[in-house]
């Protein structure tokens, strides 16, 4: 089961649990959802715009997504 | 109280100069309350239009004496800060202050008297006090705002409480699942478009935030393969909260304050859509070639440094940070420096809507100058907009 995470807070979407309340029964694949969901958190990413969780570090503050390898980059520069 | 946070092994401190300024935000619902030591010594009807008089001259002027606060955090203390929780204490207190203050305003406008009011109150002193209680449920509306795009559960459902008031409790679901994903687009009806009027857009955000709220929700339940019908229907469960408060003020104090209850609520709600009119006036988010929106950025927003709305609106003026970071808390929204910024703060600014003609010369060219003189970057009034391209059609690339 794999985890997801919205690039702008950082909610994760776990398949095992799913969200139940957003209408997607623990189980439910990430691919299965909506392309045009919204992150229930914020409200400003879709399903599209999630990042598999082992790509992401955390976004720079200004809403934008700091991937975990360009992360690695700006510290060695 | 200072912050310290480790950079590269150097120290680095701050101190928050607003950390007790945002008190008053919790005083506010107090206003009305006031009204009763200034009527006990004046004895004067006019007293009890304090509450409009606070707002739109108190609080302008207020800003034009104090001035902007354009002062950051740094970015390395910005978890701390969000997580001191003296911070949402102090918006937590403003719901039973909203309450008592509602209730001892329902009491009065029932015909109760107190010390101080010996008589049961004119017409004209329930208008004006309906109208002060109105000003108080409009700045509960951005309470509640604050409260609803958190991620803890409870605090969307004092985001509720906060609701009642004005009877606007879709508003939570509306502005962070619809106004926030078509902020600054022609499809969002929460933003206020180039040549329109705040006029004519009260109606057009008023139903237009009512139908989407009340769409998201029925597209969650059809996901859930159940009727939206319930009291699981966050739109239906907020109103609830709303029945409850009103109908126990009319039981208690008597039918007769429904009018004045309406009347309250009308320029609560009033307050609140005055302020996403200028908020994103005429901004647009291009289309890219996916068919998608280009993302929400800084240039989407009018912002405001003006420091007395801003304690008063818990940093809501910092308006391009909030639509970057929604769940952000207040305390930790920053300036831009390059977001487009307003001539004064949003209290002054919704005066100018009032007038039409005053408010497009101000703003207007501000608008233009920010797109460089291209009409067809702006989100432009269909009803208007003829007259905008014979205007400004000609500079359009």
């Amino acid at each position: 089961m794999s985890q997801f995470i919205c690039p702008n807070c950082e909610y994760v979407y776990d398949e095992g649990h799913g969200n139940p309340r957003e209408g997607w029964p623990a189980g439910t694949a990430f691919a299965d959802i909506d392309p045009d969901w919204t992150c229930p958190d914020c409200g400003v990413r879709e399903q599209v715009d999630f990042l598999p969780i082992e790509e992401f570090e955390h976004n720079d503050q200004d809403g934008n997504i700091i991937a975990a390898e360009t992360r690695t980059k700006g510290d060695q520069a | 109280m200072t912050i310290e946070a480790t950079v590269d092994g150097t120290v680095i401190q701050w101190r928050d100069r607003k950390r007790y300024l945002w008190i008053i935000g919790a005083i506010v619902p107090l206003i009305p309350v006031s009204i009763w030591g200034l009527f006990s010594l004046t004895g004067s009807t006019l007293v009890w239009y304090f509450g409009p008089f606070f707002l739109f001259v108190v609080v302008p002027i207020a800003d034009m004496i104090a001035g902007r606060d354009g002062e950051n955090p740094p970015d390395e203390v910005l978890e701390q800060l969000e997580d001191d929780r003296y911070y949402r204490w102090v918006t937590y207190a403003f719901i039973p202050a909203q309450v008592a203050g509602f209730v001892w305003g329902a009491y009065l406008l029932g015909g109760g008297t107190l010390p101080g009011i010996d008589e049961p109150l004119s017409i004209a002193a329930k208008i004006g006090l309906a109208l002060s209680l109105g000003m108080v449920a409009g700045i509960g509306i951005n309470t509640a705002h604050e409260l609803g795009h958190k991620k803890e559960e409870y605090e969307r459902w004092f985001a509720r409480a906060a609701l009642a008031q004005t009877f606007y409790g879709h508003f939570f679901i509306e502005h962070n699942r619809g106004h926030h994903v078509r902020v600054a687009t022609p499809e969002d009806p929460a933003s206020g478009r180039l040549g329109e009027t705040v006029w004519e857009f009260m109606p057009r955000t008023m139903w237009g935030s009512l139908t989407s709220a009340w769409e998201l929700e029925k597209k969650r339940f059809e996901r859930l393969k159940k009727s939206h019908w319930s009291l699981k229907n966050d739109v239906l469960n907020a109103w609830a909260f709303s029945v409850v408060l009103w109908g126990a003020l009319m039981v208690a104090f008597g039918w007769e304050i429904f009018p004045y209850l309406v009347l309250q609520a009308i320029a609560g709600i009033w307050l609140l859509e005055s302020v996403n009119f200028l908020e994103h006036y005429g901004m647009k988010r291009q289309k890219l070639e996916s068919g998608r929106y280009e993302r929400v950025n800084p240039s989407h927003s009018w912002n405001s440094n003006n420091i007395g709305t801003n304690v008063l609106l818990y940093h809501l003026q910092r308006h391009s940070d909030h639509h970057a970071n929604p769940t952000r808390r207040y305390q930790a929204l920053r300036d831009f420096k390059e977001a487009p910024v307003l001539p004064t703060g949003y209290a002054g600014m919704i005066v100018l809507t009032w007038v039409p003609q005053v408010w497009r010369r101000v703003m207007d060219h501000k608008v233009m100058d920010h797109y460089e003189g291209d009409l067809s970057k702006t989100n432009l009034h269909p009803r208007t907009a003829h007259k905008y391209e014979r205007t400004y059609g000609k500079v359009a690339a």
